[in-house]
């Protein structure tokens, strides 16, 4: 009895003055990060905060620099993810790491099946799984193959064969992220099962909600940097949200800004949409309208649906519905050639799997888009190209060493600004640049910065999402706010200040405060 | 006697310092003929070559005979013909896709079959035409066309592997074939016939290295001329991106495979016209590993994006080359195939990146290596001397 309260007392692991970093960056400094037994607990940060890397010190992929993990107050040295597995500590990532055509079990006891006289025990292995399942309240059958379970229950397997290696510690690196409210709902209840069997969960999603549904405690992390331990009740969704992209809400006051005043006209709006969603709901459907001359920004967390929501206008995925007015005409854009013969431009969030050609050439790669839109018989001369490629490589001063130089050994800012380049030399009314900042130098962050407020004051129509508030309050006339794939509020310029981005961001009760 | 150990190694210290200045001197020319991406593919070009001057002194000797240009060279590139011209649709179906098109040897069988049955009727073996020659050539490109539509509908919008899809038309195709001729050889005597694959009168060369010319330089103007050569790299490059810029995948993948398509109905009238008949079980055999191994050997990556269309008419031309060579060396014809895939084996490791990456780190070491050596030799000679 007096051991058991100990347990809850004491944190049974614990990570002391955890340091990692990489070559040129740290991704981890100083960091102390505990878990209790029969807890789940949110691990929160936004992008590049170091959830992850603190995740793969501790599951061992990475090995830290410095600092300690002790378990039960030992010392312990983990050394591979096997490892890890053997201490006990297992994880379940956001993609299904298992075998799509494999029954049930197989997944459940792959690697270390019940064998008898060298051979695999079938019916002692279904029986197995049987019983775990039965254990863990999932409605699998063991001899059903995987990929004929929906992807909740996939997860669940997924969940139900970590703990299986008598794991005592287990970490969910956003297993809800691709599910619907009743399966997460399922999730959760199995979660809730886990933690009362003892097993201390550390728990990592973007969705504020589920933080607040599930969670015990909150360990925020900001730039490598450990920002605070907070017990969940004890913590507003506004002070979380604050504490999360790192701005006191006492402090906070609005930054001069740059940006030109531009007042939208009462003209018809470049874009406007009505009811628009991409068909397979990763955003719910939205209205917005987007005018000349203006830089709406669009906040909210990671997966809250910001990429998502311009995609859909964009033509990017398949099958869109609601309704989409380009220059006050109905249009049906289905794919992005349609977008861009309406002057429509999209830089994508993923540089490299959705942007460059690598192999390609920058002048290449600075015309492709301008040839996609001219058509495949209407050829732009070579030397149209290089006349094109000399231009932009001078106007937005992309380092190359030349317009033949494969854009793959540019750097990242610079492959960056040759996508940039791409699109402007199409000549688009609307531009959608999607995290153009991410990855890149502080210099080349501000040119981009500087060309968006320019483009706007020629009167282009632009969309920027970035990941960095201080950013898009300095550059946007107006901000859309998203929570949840769902748009949730709309600012207009004289209430774009931090607290009020966060304020709705935030949502529900932050309100309150 | 360690006097004249030092000696040696002093002289041989000084040969490499020789030796390096040299190549320090040589490094960038060197470095830029060897980085040129067509470097290797000449070469080796040039080596089957020089191996063929060797072994026979009259490799270059061009004469008239029955009012065609022969010797070893038009030899090679008439030969050369029907894999030159296949090589070139798989140039593209390789480049767009990063898989291949198998089914090119039973297409060529196909197109040829339509267009035997044209010109023949119910005849299997007769000298008059019973439909317009025009017709029938039409029409056995038409179906190359189509076989070629069939496979790019399953790659491109069906998503089916290129060497699966394609390995439908390549068990069925020359069946196919056999049901257009009801499993006949079809001798077609026409003396027009064998205008496509012989000679034409009057002219001194023979037809297929024309028409085989006459595609590369056709292939080469579509895809310079249209920007189809840049969408075709960019959609095998990464796909999505290319989507998202504003190209139809799909569609630019199905043109592709369209095009492979009319080409291997092009090499099947000529390799039939070539022979006089049709025989759907022999035309076009194995062709299709021999195209694949020319683009490999054109310095083209397997996996897709970039290609050169020099590249694959040099590497078509060197497959040529090797087995021609090998005939003349009188290797017989059924130890061919060990031979000349001896040879590939080695050129195809030779141009690979990973031997490529390990030859210069060699390189490299050997130099890095010999002024440490060098100082540790005199070093090591003071003590002798001191001995």
């Amino acid at each position: 009895m007096n051991k058991q309260t100990d347990d809850i007392q004491n944190p049974a692991l614990t990570m002391n003055g955890i340091g990692k970093s990489f070559p040129g960056v740290c991704a981890l400094r100083n960091v102390n990060f505990n878990l209790r037994r029969g807890e789940i607990h949110a691990l929160m940060g936004e992008n590049g905060a170091g959830k992850s890397t603190l995740v793969k010190v501790l599951t061992g992929v990475y090995s830290m620099d410095c600092g300690s993990v002790r378990l039960d107050g030992k010392s312990i040295m983990i050394k591979s993810p096997q490892d890890a597995q053997k201490q006990g500590i297992s994880t379940v990532y956001q993609e299904v790491n298992l075998c799509p055509n494999l029954t049930v079990a197989e997944n459940l006891f792959l690697g270390r099946e019940p064998r008898s006289m060298g051979l695999i025990a079938w019916r002692k292995m279904n029986i197995q799984a049987t019983e775990l399942l039965r254990e863990l309240n999932i409605s699998a059958s063991p001899t059903a193959q995987l990929d004929s379970c929906s992807i909740a229950i996939q997860q669940m397997i997924a969940i139900a064969r970590a703990v299986n290696t008598k794991c005592k510690f287990l970490i969910l690196d956003e297993p809800t992220s691709s599910l619907d409210a009743d399966e997460v709902r399922r999730i959760f209840a199995l979660m809730r099962h886990l933690k009362e069997s003892g097993v201390g969960i550390i728990f990592i999603t973007h969705f504020l909600e589920q933080v607040y549904e599930i969670c015990d405690r909150i360990t925020v992390l900001r730039n490598g940097e450990l920002v605070g331990e907070y017990e969940v009740r004890n913590l507003s969704r506004l002070e979380l949200v604050s504490k999360m992209m790192g701005k006191e809400i006492e402090n906070l006051s609005v930054l001069s800004s740059e940006k030109e005043k531009v007042k939208p006209a009462d003209e018809t709006p470049i874009i406007e949409a009505v009811g628009l969603s991409s068909g397979n709901a990763k955003v719910a459907p939205f209205d917005l309208k987007m005018y000349k001359g203006e830089v709406v920004g669009f906040a909210g967390l990671l997966g809250s649906g910001r990429s998502e929501l311009v995609r859909s206008i964009y033509g990017a995925d398949k099958s869109v519905i609601g309704k989409l007015y380009v220059r006050g005409k109905a249009s049906r854009i289905k794919k992005p050639l349609s977008a861009i013969k309406k002057g429509m431009a999209y830089l994508p969030e993923d540089r490299k799997a959705e942007g460059i050609l690598s192999e390609l050439s920058v002048r290449e790669n600075i015309v492709i888009a301008l040839q996609a839109k001219r058509g495949m018989l209407r050829r732009i001369s070579r030397k149209e190209a290089e006349k094109y490629a000399d231009e932009y490589i001078k106007l937005l001063s992309i380092k190359t060493a030349g317009t033949e130089t494969p854009v793959k050994s540019l750097s990242g800012g610079n492959q960056q600004k040759v996508i940039l380049a791409r699109w402007l030399l199409t000549n688009p009314e609307f531009m959608i640049l999607d995290e153009p900042t991410r990855g890149i130098d502080v210099g080349t962050k501000t040119e981009i910065q500087r060309l968006i407020l320019k483009l706007a004051s020629e009167g282009k129509s632009i969309a920027f999402i970035s990941s960095e508030m201080d950013e898009m309050i300095r550059t946007c006339s107006r901000m859309v706010v998203m929570r949840d794939r769902r748009k949730v509020g709309e600012l207009s310029e004289e209430n774009i200040d931090q607290s009020m981005i966060i304020r709705t961001i935030a949502g529900g009760d932050g309100n309150n405060e | 006697m360690n006097k004249v150990v030092v000696q040696i190694k002093r002289f041989f210290s000084r040969l490499i310092v020789i030796f390096q200045r040299l190549f320090s001197i040589l490094e960038t020319p060197l470095r830029k003929i060897f980085g040129h991406k067509l470097a290797i593919p000449l070469l080796v070009l040039t080596a089957v070559i020089v191996q063929n001057i060797i072994s026979t002194p009259n490799f270059f000797d061009i004469s008239i005979k029955n009012g065609l240009l022969s010797g070893y060279i038009p030899s090679i590139m008439d030969e050369a013909g029907e894999l030159l011209i296949i090589t070139l649709g798989m140039t593209l179906v390789i480049a767009v896709s990063g898989g291949v098109d198998l089914s090119v040897g039973p297409i060529m069988a196909i197109a040829a079959s339509f267009c035997g049955l044209l010109l023949n009727g119910s005849e299997y073996r007769t000298d008059v035409f019973q439909n317009p020659y025009i017709l029938a050539l039409f029409i056995g490109l038409l179906a190359g066309v189509l076989c070629g539509a069939f496979n790019g509908i399953m790659v491109s919008y069906l998503k089916i592997q290129p060497m699966i899809a394609t390995l439908i038309l390549f068990t069925a195709g020359r069946s196919i074939a056999k049901l257009i001729t009801h499993g006949q050889t079809i001798y077609i005597m026409n003396p027009v016939y064998k205008y496509l694959g012989v000679q034409i009168p009057g002219v001194p060369i023979r037809t297929t290295i024309l028409i085989s010319l006459l595609f590369v330089i056709l292939v080469t103007l579509l895809v310079k001329l249209t920007s189809l050569g840049l969408y075709v790299q960019s959609v095998g490059i990464n796909g999505s991106a290319a989507r998202l810029v504003g190209l139809n995948s799909n569609a630019v993948k199905f043109m592709a495979f369209v095009i492979c398509g009319l080409l291997a109905g092009v090499a099947g009238l000529v390799g039939s016209s070539g022979v006089g008949s049709v025989n759907s079980g022999e035309l076009g055999m194995s062709i299709e590993m021999d195209a694949i191994l020319a683009v490999a050997l054109g310095g083209n990556s397997l996996s897709g994006g970039k290609f050169s269309i020099a590249g694959s008419v040099i590497g078509a031309y060197t497959i040529q080359a090797i087995t021609t060579t090998l005939y003349a060396m009188n290797v017989r014809p059924d130890q061919l195939n060990v031979f000349k895939a001896l040879i590939i084996v080695v050129i195809i490791v030779a141009s690979s990146e990973i031997f490529k990456e390990r030859i210069k780190r060699l390189i490299r070491r050997i130099l890095s290596s010999i002024p440490k050596s060098s100082k540790k030799t005199t070093v090591v000679g003071g003590c002798s001397d001191e001995n």
